[in-house]
């Protein structure tokens, strides 16, 4: 099996297991979701920013375009941090390397504002495009926590070598941060300047844990099931190995 | 109605890109680079308006913050002259846009960059804080890691190498696939939620 068949094999379970989920559970109660300390953080981080008086600064870091998964998953969140920022009155500040995210979280802020019935708090200019460049952004960021010493701040999406920058600046000014991203490296960084760490998919599964939207959590019982799968998949596999059937050859790309 | 295209549209272009993966034909190729090209012109097209919010920001920072606006002073100024003078003498390697870039902005970005030692020092600092029997484990990883790969480990021992190599291939690079597998099918999951509309939080 070449790459590629392995790729649509897998999009072929993912998408099958999904609608099996979503078909089989939308009329019965889901299950509970395991409790995620950095999602249930976030009206601890925005309710700290609103007695302290400071705003909240959210950025999606420099690595990722609006086209990566880990942006869409990002601005999942920015919705309900928005949101209950606007119900708050605290203002949000939003710096990006990207003039498209820039404007996807313009519209996103906006409606929340609206939505919660403030769009007289929504401030234009608090959605910065601060830089295209990786360094630039890093110091425009670091500009801005340093002279608005934010009462919490969100690193959710895909960083590179400026999210250390970032976090410490954020930790340095007394901000409670909660971060996340796909990237394998800088999350060990995250993990020790960061107050909440979401760990790879935990920020895919942000939007499932706050709506409690079924469908949504349809997706995550498909990624458990086929997470199963593979589980068993590895322990099988070996094991007939062992036996002498290689099978491992003809399944594995 | 507005929100029912864009779900449609999503939807459509969503299963083509993934379709155009799996069959290569000469017109989904074309296909393909024809929405990459719309993508660019998107991208242009928010650039000048993202500019237009950078002039408006820091214009107002100038009207309302004495204290930073020395800072958006110079920032209007530097975008000012970056854009003029690659208009005008265009960006070639003896233009002025040029000079400032690799005299500027090069050494700028460097210094940003060589920040990172220092916050690498003060967050290892605090991560390795023995408070706890997981804390403890990760201090021994990261000794172990640290002087094994640096020339004191042969000094110590020939074993400590060897070790730190171990750490890293084994421990380390079983908990970094297991990160990678779950965000492989996060990402999938993720895209499967916007394809087929569930998760609209881009309208």
């Amino acid at each position: 099996m070449d790459n590629s068949t392995a790729a649509l094999l897998g999009w072929v379970l993912l998408s099958t297991a999904l609608i099996l989920f979503y078909t089989l559970r939308s009329r019965r109660e889901g299950r509970n979701l395991r409790v995620i300390p950095g999602l249930k953080a976030i009206e601890e981080a925005v309710g700290r920013s609103t007695e302290l008086g400071k705003p909240v600064v959210f950025t999606t870091g420099w690595g990722g375009d609006i086209q990566r998964p880990t942006t869409i998953a990002a601005l999942n969140l920015l919705r309900f941090v928005a949101a209950r920022a606007a119900s708050y009155g605290t203002r949000i500040l939003f710096p990006t390397h990207d003039p498209v995210i820039a404007e996807a979280a313009r519209e996103i802020i906006k409606t929340a504002y609206a939505e919660q019935g403030h769009p007289d708090l929504f401030r234009d200019d608090d959605i910065i495009f601060v830089s295209p460049s990786q360094f630039g952004y890093a110091a425009g960021v670091d500009g801005i926590v340093s002279r608005t010493k934010p009462g919490a701040m969100f690193l959710l999406g895909t960083f590179e070598g400026e999210a250390l920058i970032l976090a410490e600046t954020g930790n340095m000014n007394g901000a409670l941060q909660i971060s996340g991203t796909d990237s394998t490296i800088q999350l060990s960084f995250f993990i020790v300047a960061c107050d909440y760490t979401l760990i790879g998919e935990e920020l895919y599964t942000a939007s499932a844990y706050l709506t409690d939207d079924r469908r949504i959590k349809a997706s995550m019982y498909a990624q458990d099931f086929i997470r199963l799968l593979l589980i068993i998949g590895l322990l099988i596999l070996p094991l007939l190995a062992l036996l002498g059937l290689d099978l491992h050859r003809s399944i594995l790309p | 109605m507005i929100n029912r295209i864009a779900v449609a549209v999503a939807f459509v272009v969503g299963i083509f890109m993934v379709a155009q993966y799996f069959i290569s034909s000469e017109i989904s190729g074309r296909l393909y680079n024809l929405l990459l090209d719309y993508y660019q012109i998107i991208f242009a097209v928010t650039m000048i308006v993202g500019g237009i919010s950078l002039v408006r920001y820091h214009g107002a920072q100038i009207r309302r913050d004495a204290d930073s606006r020395v800072y958006s002073i110079v920032t209007i100024l530097a975008v000012a002259f970056m854009v003029v003078s690659a208009s005008i003498a265009g960006t070639g390697p003896t233009s002025p846009y040029q000079w400032a870039f690799n005299n500027l902005q090069a050494p700028m970005q460097a210094t940003t960059f060589s920040l990172l030692a220092f916050f690498v020092a003060s967050a290892a600092y605090r991560g390795f804080r023995v408070r706890s029997t997981p804390a403890l484990v990760l201090a021994l990883a990261a000794v172990i890691v640290l002087v094994g790969r640096s020339a004191f480990g042969d000094m110590i021992s020939d074993k400590l190498p060897e070790l730190a190599g171990w750490v890293l291939n084994n421990p380390s690079a079983t908990a970094k696939r297991g990160i990678l597998v779950g965000i492989g099918l996060g990402s999938v999951a993720t895209a499967l939620r916007v394809i087929l509309g569930i998760e609209r939080s881009y309208l």
